[in-house]
This record gives C-alpha cells, sequence and structure tokens, in this order.
C-alpha cells in the first residue's frame, strides 16, 4: 500500500510545530515524543502503520480552530481521529500529519425529548449515545457492531451502518445537524434541530466525506422512541441459494424487520465453536429481528415463518424469552471476535442487489478455492450489504498480499453484479486503488472537486479515498 | 404543489429530487433524499457524472446524491435517478383531536411522535383538526390506533376520520386563496411561538416542524422572525415580491461561500437557473 512521501519540510519543522500547538493547547494534549505517537500509528486496519509528527487532543471546538489554523498556516496534513476503530485505514496516519483526535469531547450538550434530538461533543462513543437517552425510552439508531468503542465522529466521517439499519436507516438518515471546522479554522454550524437544512444539503455530503472535508467537533442526532418490544427468530437452511431467495421474498411480503442477518457455513462453525450458541449445523443461516408489542411480533414472525417454511428450512428457532433471544444473537455478535480467534482476517464490506446474493456468494466460494485461502460470509442480508471475512495469516510471507488480491477480486465482482465497494466501512486506503473500477474519471473529479471548495490546501486527510494517481497534483499545490 | 401555485401539467420526478420535495410521512420516513440511492447528471460543463447507485447502502466516494438533491437544478441537470422502494402498506387509520391551541397541538403531536407506535403523520390544520397517521399491517394499525387513542386522551376527544393527507401534503387550505405563501423548517416546539409573530394563517406538518404560511402580498416574513432557527422559503408571490425577497434563506456568509464554490465547479458560467440559489 503505498502512502505520499512525507514532506521534508514539515518534518524538519517539527518542533517549532509543537511549540506553536503547545501555544494553544494544555501540555497533556500535545502528544510528540515518538514512544506515545506510536499509540496513534494505526486504526483497525492494523496491517499497515506509521507514527504520526504529532497527535494533539482538543477538548472544545475553540481548541480545534486553533490547531486547525496553526497547521494549516504551517502546511501540515491533518488526520481527524475519533476511536481508531476504522477497518478502512481511514485513520491511518502519515509521517508528516498531526493526527487530531477527538476523543476527550464526549460530552452530551442537550437532549431535547419534545423535538427528538440530542447535541453531543463528536468524540462521544456510539454506544454511549444511547445510553445517554435509553433511561427515558429513547435510543439513537444506527449501531455498528463496534459501537462500545467508536465515536460519533468516525460515524459521520464513514456514514456507519449497522445491523438494525434496515428498518431506521444509516447514520446520514439519522444525522440532523454538525459543527464543522474548516482547515483554515473557519467554524460552520449546519442543520439544527430543524429538518433538511437550508440551501445546498452541505450536510449530506459532509456525511461519509471520511474525514477529507472538515473536522466535526460536534453532531444534532435524531432520537427515536424505544419500540415495545423486538424478538428475533433463526431459520436454517441447507443452500445458501435457498436462504437468499427467503430473504428476498420476506422483503417482498412487505414485512419490514429490523434485522436480517446471513451467516454461511464457515461462518457458523467459526461461531459456534468460539461462542456455542447452540447453532444448527446447516450451510446458512439467518437471524431475523422483528419489533413491537407481543401481538405485533407474534403476528410478523408468524408471517415471516410461512415464508421460510415455503423453503423448506431445516430449523426454524423461534425465541419466547429475553434468554432465548440473546442465544440467538450471541453467535452473530461475536462473529468478528470468533475470526480473529482462528486467524487474521480481512472484513470485506461490498453492497450488491439483494436478488444477486445467491450467484454472488457461489461466485465467492469459486475465488476463495482458486486462491486457497478461506472466506466465511456474515452480513446484512436485508439491504445486500456482504462481509466477506478472507482469513490469512499474517506471519506468513505473501499471504496478506494474496488476501488483498482475493479482496480485490470480490469487490470487482459486487461492482459486476450493480453492486458497490463498501457499503458502511469506507474506501480509506484499503479500497482507494478500486475506486476506478466503480466510477469514471468524470465521477471522481466531481467528487475532487466538492474538495477542492472545501479544503484548497488538501491538507485534511489527502491521502485516502481517491487514488494517489488521481489526486496527485492537487495533493502537490 | 400545481394547486397550491395554481398550475397545469405534471410534477416530473427530477423535479422532486430536485427540490427534494416530501410530504408529510417525512416525519418518519426521511425526505426526498432519503429515499434516494444513485443518480446520473450532467454538469453545467456539459460533463455526465454517475453518483450512488441501485444498491441500499453505499458509502463509496462522496455521496454527491444527496448535494444534488435540493439543488435546484443549480448544480446540473438530473437525467436519471434511483429510490429504495418500500411495500405499500396494508392499512392505514388517521387519528383526530379537534379544538386545539398551537401550542397544544405542537404538544399532542411531540406525544404520539415520541410514542413507540411508529406515527407517519403528525399535522395540525387550524380550525379542522389535529391529525396522526398510522400505517401497516391491518391488526397491528388497530392495535397501535387503540394505544395511541389512550395515550392522547388528555387533550380531548380522539376519534378515527378519513386520510387527509393528501389535502395536507397539497396545501389544500390555501389553494386559490389571495397571498402569498411561505413554507418553514423549524424545530417543533418553536412553532407556537413563531406563528404567533407571523400574523399569518397557518398550516403545521412534521409535528409542527413544517408551518406553510399564508400572508398578505409582499410581505417580508423573515421580518417578522428576527433569529430564527430554521429558514423561511417563499413558495408564492408576485414577480415584483420575489424581485425583493430572496426565495430562499440567505445563509451566514461561510456557508454562503462554499454554496457559491460549489456552484462554480459544477457550473463555472453560471448558466444552471442563474441567481436562483444565489
Ligand atoms: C470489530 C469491528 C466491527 C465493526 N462493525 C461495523 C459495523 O457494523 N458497521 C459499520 O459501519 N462500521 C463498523 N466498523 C468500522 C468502524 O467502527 C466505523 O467505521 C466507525 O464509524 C469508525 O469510528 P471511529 O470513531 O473509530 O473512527 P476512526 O477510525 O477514528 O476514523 C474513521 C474516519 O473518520 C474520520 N474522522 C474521525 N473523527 C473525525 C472528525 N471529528 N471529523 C471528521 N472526520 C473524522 C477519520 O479521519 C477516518 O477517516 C467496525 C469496526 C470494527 C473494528
Amino acid at each position: 500500500m503505498d502512502m505520499p512521501t512525507p514532506n521534508p519540510a514539515v518534518l524538519a519543522r517539527k518542533a517549532r510545530i509543537v511549540e506553536r500547538l503547545l501555544g494553544v493547547l494544555p501540555k497533556d494534549a500535545v502528544i510528540h515524543e515518538e514512544a506515545e505517537t506510536r499509540a496513534y500509528e494505526c486504526d483497525a486496519l492494523t496491517a499497515y502503520r506509521c507514527p504520526p509528527l504529532a497527535a494533539v487532543l482538543p477538548r472544545t471546538t475553540a481548541e480545534v480552530s486553533a490547531v486547525l489554523r496553526i497547521c494549516h498556516a504551517e502546511g501540515v496534513p491533518v488526520v481527524p481521529r475519533g476511536s481508531g476503530t476504522s477497518l478502512a485505514g481511514g485513520a491511518l496516519p502519515t509521517a508528516d500529519c498531526v493526527i487530531l483526535g477527538v476523543a476527550r469531547m464526549n460530552r452530551v450538550l442537550e437532549t431535547d425529548y419534545d423535538n427528538r434530538f440530542i447535541r453531543v461533543q463528536s468524540g462521544r462513543t456510539n454506544l454511549s449515545v444511547t445510553g445517554a437517552v435509553e433511561a427515558d425510552g429513547f435510543f439513537y439508531a444506527p449501531d455498528p457492531s463496534s459501537q462500545l468503542a467508536c465515536a460519533i465522529a468516525g460515524n459521520i466521517a464513514m456514514n456507519s451502518g449497522g445491523a438494525h439499519c434496515l428498518k431506521y436507516g444509516v447514520t446520514t438518515n439519522n444525522l440532523l445537524g454538525v459543527t464543522l471546522v474548516q482547515m483554515d479554522g473557519t467554524v460552520l454550524e449546519i442543520g439544527g434541530a430543524h429538518l433538511d437544512p437550508e440551501g445546498l444539503d452541505l450536510l449530506g455530503v459532509i456525511c461519509g466525506s471520511e474525514g477529507q472535508l472538515g473536522v466535526v467537533t460536534e453532531a444534532t442526532l435524531r432520537i427515536l422512541p424505544k419500540p415495545e418490544g423486538a424478538r428475533p427468530v433463526l431459520i436454517a437452511f441447507d443452500s445458501n441459494e435457498v436462504a437468499g431467495a427467503c430473504v428476498s421474498d420476506i422483503i417482498k411480503a412487505g414485512v419490514l424487520p429490523v434485522a436480517i442477518e446471513f451467516m454461511d457455513r464457515p461462518c457458523i462453525r467459526a461461531c459456534e465453536a468460539f461462542a456455542h450458541a447452540g447453532y444448527p449445523d446447516c450451510e446458512a443461516l439467518l437471524i431475523i429481528e422483528v419489533e413491537g408489542a407481543p401481538a405485533e411480533i407474534d403476528a410478523q414472525l408468524a408471517l415471516i415463518a410461512g415464508i421460510a417454511r415455503r423453503h423448506n428450512p431445516v430449523e426454524i428457532r423461534e425465541s419466547r424469552s429475553e434468554e432465548e433471544a440473546k442465544k440467538i444473537w450471541l453467535g452473530r455478535k461475536s462473529a468478528f471476535g470468533a475470526m480473529g480467534q482462528i486467524n487474521d482476517y480481512m472484513c470485506l464490506d461490498g453492497t450488491i442487489p439483494v436478488t444477486e446474493l445467491p450467484h454472488v456468494l457461489r461466485r465467492i466460494g469459486e475465488l476463495s478455492a482458486e486462491a486457497g485461502l478461506e472466506v466465511a460470509n456474515v452480513f446484512h442480508a436485508g439491504d445486500g450489504n456482504m462481509h466477506p471475512l478472507i482469513l490469512f495469516d499474517a506471519n506468513k510471507p505473501g499471504d496478506l498480499q494474496r488476501c488483498e488480491a482475493l479482496g480485490a477480486e470480490i469487490l470487482k465482482l459486487c461492482v459486476e453484479v450493480g453492486g458497490c465497494l463498501t457499503g458502511e466501512h469506507g474506501v480509506g486506503i484499503e479500497k482507494r486503488d478500486l475506486m476506478t473500477v466503480q466510477f469514471t474519471d468524470a465521477d471522481l473529479e466531481a467528487q475532487l472537486r466538492v474538495k477542492d471548495v472545501f479544503d484548497p490546501a488538501w491538507l485534511l486527510n489527502p491521502a485516502k479515498v481517491f487514488p494517489l494517481r488521481v489526486t496527485e497534483g492537487r495533493r502537490a499545490g | 404543489m400545481r394547486g397550491l401555485l395554481g398550475r397545469e401539467g405534471r410534477s416530473t420526478l427530477g423535479g422532486v429530487v430536485a427540490a427534494n420535495a416530501s410530504g408529510p410521512r417525512r416525519v418518519q420516513a426521511g425526505a426526498c433524499r432519503d429515499s434516494l440511492i444513485g443518480m446520473r447528471f450532467v454538469t453545467g460543463e456539459g460533463v455526465v457524472v454517475k453518483n450512488g447507485g441501485r444498491v441500499m447502502k453505499n458509502v463509496t466516494g462522496y455521496d454527491l446524491v444527496k448535494l444534488m438533491a435540493g439543488s435546484h437544478g443549480t448544480l446540473g441537470v438530473l437525467s436519471e435517478v434511483a429510490f429504495k422502494l418500500l411495500p405499500v402498506p396494508e392499512a392505514e387509520a388517521t387519528l383526530a383531536l379537534e379544538g386545539l391551541s398551537h401550542s397544544r397541538a405542537v404538544e399532542a403531536m411531540a406525544a404520539a411522535l415520541g410514542s413507540p407506535f411508529d406515527v407517519t403523520g403528525a399535522a395540525h390544520w387550524p380550525g379542522r383538526g389535529t391529525y396522526l397517521r398510522l400505517e401497516g399491517f391491518s391488526a397491528s394499525v388497530d392495535y397501535r390506533a387503540e394505544r395511541l387513542a389512550a395515550l392522547l386522551a388528555p387533550f380531548g376527544a380522539v376519534a378515527p376520520v378519513a386520510s387527509p393527507w393528501a389535502a395536507i401534503r397539497d396545501v389544500k387550505p390555501f389553494h386559490g386563496r389571495a397571498g402569498d405563501v411561505w413554507r418553514l423548517s423549524v424545530k417543533p416546539s418553536d412553532a407556537p411561538g413563531l406563528v404567533a409573530l407571523m400574523a399569518a394563517e397557518v398550516l403545521l406538518d412534521w409535528g409542527g416542524g413544517l408551518i406553510w404560511a399564508l400572508v398578505e402580498e409582499g410581505a417580508d416574513l423573515r421580518a417578522r422572525l428576527p433569529g430564527l432557527k430554521g429558514h423561511a422559503t417563499l413558495v408564492r408571490a408576485s414577480a415584483e415580491t420575489r424581485r425583493r425577497l430572496p426565495t430562499f434563506q440567505p445563509q451566514p456568509a461561510p456557508l454562503a461561500a462554499l454554496s457559491a464554490g460549489l456552484r462554480a465547479k459544477f457550473d463555472p458560467r453560471g448558466i444552471l437557473n442563474p441567481g436562483l440559489m444565489a
């Protein structure tokens, strides 16, 4: 993975840059000793590491603005960082960059149940947003599996999703406003407690821009009343195709489950060995969760079971208690941990039209066999967002490269069938060079021009999202 | 909008997207832009650009789909759009309360929208009623209607009524009436206070978050609402009034600069709807 050569002029001015940063931040908020900057050398894409020039941990929007003014004046690239759980290398530093971490900005600023929103500092973790309103019967809908750790800042930058997004939408559909600090230090208020901000939808393009347009310091988020109840059902099949067809039929029937999760045999096996959730030994497994009052849940589950039965399931397991419901989710929720136990893995994130599911799973099986690397599939089937996990051994020379090559083939397949490279993890550095598979030069140019407007000097997270060759002239200038 | 604007012809999907036009279901299902998953458009330079696609979840590159939705044709001409579709609900029910003041109505709507009963419409039509909609499978709608009615009992008698939603979406009360029409997006609980300052006839949708206001011709409604948090759009007015008052809420300078910057990149010669959003 190529990264741009660090700017020698910036490296040479490290002492002066650090001194200026110390002029606007308390001492403990500027990290510049080599041993300590290592803590910021990577995100959850751990195959790639590089300690930054320095890292700063501001506590207020004013401090963020002061830091950015300095970096702008000194021509120092800035990589914003939330909790560093990006799987795409979105928060990977370069040696000449300042990491701007918002982890200390974690306060709740306002909760308003009448108007159903919460305003938080962006470093607050996803789960603790729900935590702040749960006792009053509300929740924040987007729920990435990393929700215990990841920050709202990263969620906004990646437009993150989660298992329950089938019904409630992803981050962009639940974001009402942000405070954004531009690279030159200008503080912008976009949106707020009202719907649909005036003028061009800047909020819409900021969400998902991977820290390249500005630093988000505060966010107004939509909160929703908690449903009366929720219950999952587990349905086991002896073929991926049939499970895929069942998903299509459920969606067509007008039931809107909050989640439809899909696991294939390699994944079921690994989860079973790890979490002992008592999953049936089968080829494919669906976990479908519905919400509502007890009678509504029963009615929806009966409808789903009826559809499933037409597809000859191996087993339909309903949950009659909280305990049983937890057990159904247990295996799925520990999927990533389970994989981590057996092996190193790379988690892909392409989305495909749901109707292509059987075909794509078959092709992934073939590609996996050709490459000699095992692939386990666990994903959000309701919206076609796949998560093929490629297992490899990081200590075995060449394995990472083979894994990346297989990953690229699988993502190309997703695009080929009418899908896309990434459904919720973002492009980062990981899928940067595949962007030309999905987009023409003109498509990319239109996106680059948006960055030209927000960050004319191309200092914010400049080496991400777009192939380096495409951004070369801009990053230099 | 035909009835409100007194025009003939039919809306096109391109127009709906360009205006990010959303109806009463906005409170629950999101705006037009939230259902939009892909598009192709032609910039002011004649370049064809594709963004998004035809899948439900997609974070590949910048979300220009959102930027284009609501850009009123100032960034490009939309040639293809792709939407996420939902199954048509099996049943619909509307509950009505009568005789509520603006503030009591907004409170009732907040109570309903803050309940777990999945309300898909909440509007206040002064002089007519305060309306709440439920949709879904019939048994579920019946159950939720009963629970919602119980929840709303403190606000007065709750009765099921025929669907008023098409009329609310089309702003029926202002059709064929003299005066200018404004559309405001605000924090719902601010609505009663704002309405008191407006000297206007109003229709409240989105639980109070959307205010349709009918005022005397030529009035500058924005001037009556200093410090407005949200925005006011002039929807219907004479050419003379339009020359004096901008259609869209003026933006703070740094935001206006970003918008102008984007327009300059997508339409360097300023040939697309010149002056409309500037
Ligand atoms: C085990 C595991 C499970 C996961 N499951 C999911 C899942 O289910 N769904 C999903 O969508 N993702 C998932 N992820 C990916 C990841 O958690 C998300 O992308 C998350 O939103 C990243 O948040 P973060 O705070 O850790 O951001 P970081 O990793 O710190 O940064 C991510 C990106 O955001 C930018 N950024 C950070 N802060 C700011 C800011 N203040 N302003 C502007 N830009 C900023 C960074 O520059 C970077 O590009 C998972 C990750 C792991 C490790």
